[in-house]
């Protein structure tokens, strides 16, 4: 028990908040920046244009097939290669937005599949262009079926940072690890608090999607 | 901010003209090795012997307006960061080997090491050969595990990303030694009570500051500046600030 | 990039193997501990669907990594010691354990009451009807989602790589540092992985269309 109060001195719990803080930042970016690559590859996959549709939907199983932590190590020692300098950040980011990009595109692809393509056709014949049928009745719903998957999806994220260690980003199991090597005995109280840390980030993030799918319902 | 970092290009062909225009030299570090380079909870820099020495060269070498940046490898980041133009210097308790001067160019010695071991203060191994059949941990990438294999072919190494995770091994049970350098366990025997150094240091293996292959004049620079250190007086002021009353350093030692 | 494969083919393979392995072990276990605690989850007991809500929402909110290491680092300091492939491969089942308990409890939700009332009417227990009319049902509707969720776990197996689990990604960071050609080696276990991955990803897809129609 002492153990434990030593552990969590305010000293410690501020670096592992410092940590946190990069958890969060790393996936609030990342959550953004994969779900608007999601919409545009999902569409474009869902539209069926020649060679692009084929072409993307090849890239993206690809993606969707290999490990995420492979793809860090080829954001973080390949990119650089192609001429582009990135840090743990940067890499990090990166290699977490093409991911989770792509899985996210095939669940956009799944939830637009799954209207009635007797609603596009309806609202095109009323007049709407394919894109303001797409905009105002299709994706609304598409969205709210979708909300279940994207949400776990962007859980997946957040939990998934912690892979970026093995680049050392600075995140929060990083900062723990650093704990724990200086001070062995940490070992435990520094996985239980951090496990409880994930928690609440993703557990918040659960209470949030389905607050926002009961206010979709509403309107 | 993320962003404007990613997409900068920095491909220099001469290193050293590159460095002296941006007076500023961006080091590979280390942030788990006790004495070397660590990090401080308290304030989340990096201290150690290896970042005050990175600091001295660059402003022996560019002048007291340049700038040091750091960042964070680890022994299997390290190479592949220099080759693909990370960083412009790797400082980084990396050894000189035949293997990777292949790969990259080094710089004379600032450092003397050689490999080592760790254990238990109860466990009866008292030398490197006696780890045949058993079960040693050591870190991805380092050529402590190249020594094992030399030394003690029936042992089974398991590799780790870093010394925290290798010591927490270690701990765990994992495996009945850590090797690595001597310099390294000393500083990790000195956090961890109830472990000690065995076995003598059994390879002749001292460190070297890496440079991307062929940029000789960064390597003729660096050489001066180091020298220039060692004459100054500067080198062992940074000696004597980090490894006096350590046990398992000789301060005279090093300073041979 | 082949003479990085045909001079480590025997490192790839061993790495290859232990990846399949651990995949599999960890499938049938997390399989059976999924269904158990979707069960679990619609029992009539409230605390009995406490206890398992309490089990998915843990092991669905905190990183594999995390729970990885815990079985590596802590469990053999006190209880019993563990392997990097055993650790890896506990740790594996219990994260996918809660996403399978989630999708078959999902799949059962899907049947309806009805068949559960109408079963437990002709005399059958609550067990029974579950067993031998609800279960099967729910099986087929959900095997497309955990055929999902058995490629997550190739993918996911990658985290051995961290504690010296002798797995694919673990194997490719030694070659790579052995032989400095660190693209071309991650590039070469891409392939092993997409060899596990790709093919089933198809045949999934190709199974729930013909599910759909």
């Amino acid at each position: 028990m002492e153990t434990f109060i030593h552990a969590y001195s305010w000293v410690d719990i501020h670096f592992l908040l410092q940590g946190l803080w990069v958890t969060i930042y790393v996936s609030l970016i990342s959550i953004i920046l994969s779900f608007v690559l999601g919409l545009i590859f999902g569409l474009l996959r869902y539209m069926k244009i020649k060679y692009v549709s084929a072409i993307v939907g090849f890239v993206i199983d690809i993606i969707r097939n290999l490990p995420l932590l492979l793809i860090i190590f080829f954001t973080y020692f390949g990119l650089p290669e192609l001429g582009i300098v990135t840090n743990q950040t940067a890499a990090s980011i990166i290699a977490l937005v093409i991911f989770e990009g792509a899985m996210l595109a095939e669940i956009v692809r799944s939830g637009i599949s799954s209207i009635d393509p007797g609603q596009m056709e309806g609202a095109r014949s009323n007049g709407m262009t394919f894109g303001q049928a797409m905009y105002h009745v299709v994706m609304p719903q598409a969205l709210h079926n979708m909300i279940p998957a994207l949400l776990s999806q962007f859980v997946s994220l957040v939990k998934d940072t912690s892979l970026a260690t093995i680049i050392v980003l600075p995140e929060l199991l990083y900062h723990a690890q650093i704990i724990y090597s200086q001070n062995t005995t940490y070992i435990i109280p520094m996985y239980v608090i951090i496990a409880v840390m994930y928690f609440i980030v993703c557990f918040c993030l659960s209470m949030f999607a389905s607050y926002l799918q009961k206010r979709f319902k509403m309107d | 901010m993320v962003f404007a970092l990613a997409g900068c290009t920095k491909k220099n062909d001469n290193t050293y003209e590159h460095v002296k225009q941006s007076k500023t030299i961006v080091w590979g570090i280390r942030a788990d090795t006790r004495l070397f380079g660590l990090t401080n909870i308290k304030t989340g820099k990096i201290e150690g012997f290896e970042i005050d020495l990175a600091k001295a060269l660059t402003k022996q070498m560019l002048g007291s307006s340049a700038h040091a940046e750091f960042l964070t490898t680890t022994a299997n980041t390290r190479i592949p960061l220099l080759k693909n133009h990370n960083v412009d210097a790797v400082l980084a308790t990396m050894t000189i080997t035949k293997e990777r001067a292949k790969q990259v160019d080094f710089t004379n010695p600032y450092f003397p090491a050689g490999s080592s071991l760790l254990v238990p203060n109860s466990s009866k191994i008292t030398n490197v050969k006696q780890l045949n059949g058993k079960t040693v941990l050591a870190v991805k990438g380092t050529t402590a595990v190249d020594d094992v294999h030399k030394y003690a072919p029936k042992a089974k190494v398991l590799q780790y990303d870093d010394y925290g995770q290798a010591m927490s091994a270690l701990k765990a049970g994992q495996g009945v030694a850590l090797t690595t350098d001597n310099g390294l366990l000393a500083g990790i025997a000195q956090e961890n009570p109830g472990y000690k150094l065995v076995g003598g240091v059994y390879t002749n293996a001292p460190y070297g500051i890496a440079i991307n292959k062929g940029q000789t004049q960064m390597v003729n620079h660096l050489n001066t500046a180091l020298a220039e250190l060692k004459k100054n007086g500067t080198y062992n002021r940074l000696i004597n600030k980090w490894f006096k009353g350590i046990p398992g350093f000789d301060v005279k030692e090093l300073l041979k | 990039m082949w003479s990085i494969l045909t001079n480590n083919w025997s490192s790839f393979l061993t790495g290859f193997w232990n990846t399949i392995l651990c995949s599999v072990i960890a499938l049938i276990f997390s399989l059976i501990l999924g269904i158990f605690f979707a069960m679990l989850e619609v029992a009539p007991p409230k605390f009995v669907r406490i206890i398992a809500h309490i089990y998915i929402e843990v092991f669905r909110n905190i990183p594999l990594l995390v729970i990885v290491m815990i079985f590596y680092l802590i469990v053999p300091r006190f209880f019993f010691k563990l392997s990097g492939f055993q650790s890896g491969t506990i740790g594996l089942t219990l994260y996918t354990s809660a996403f399978i308990a989630e999708t078959v409890r999902s799949g059962i939700n899907s049947i309806g009451e009805g068949q559960m009332e109408g079963a437990r009417s002709n005399g059958m227990t609550y067990i029974q009807a579950m067993r031998y009319v609800i279960l099967p049902q729910a099986m087929k509707i959900v095997i497309p989602p955990l055929g999902n969720q058995f490629v997550n776990l190739i993918k996911n197996s990658s985290v051995l790589a961290f504690v010296a689990g002798f797995d694919l990604m673990y194997q490719a960071q030694l070659i790579a540092f052995a032989s400095f050609q660190t693209i071309d080696t991650y590039i070469v276990v891409g392939l092993f992985y997409l060899v596990l991955t790709l093919p089933l990803s198809y045949y999934l897809r190709h199974l729930e269309k013909k599910l759909a129609n």
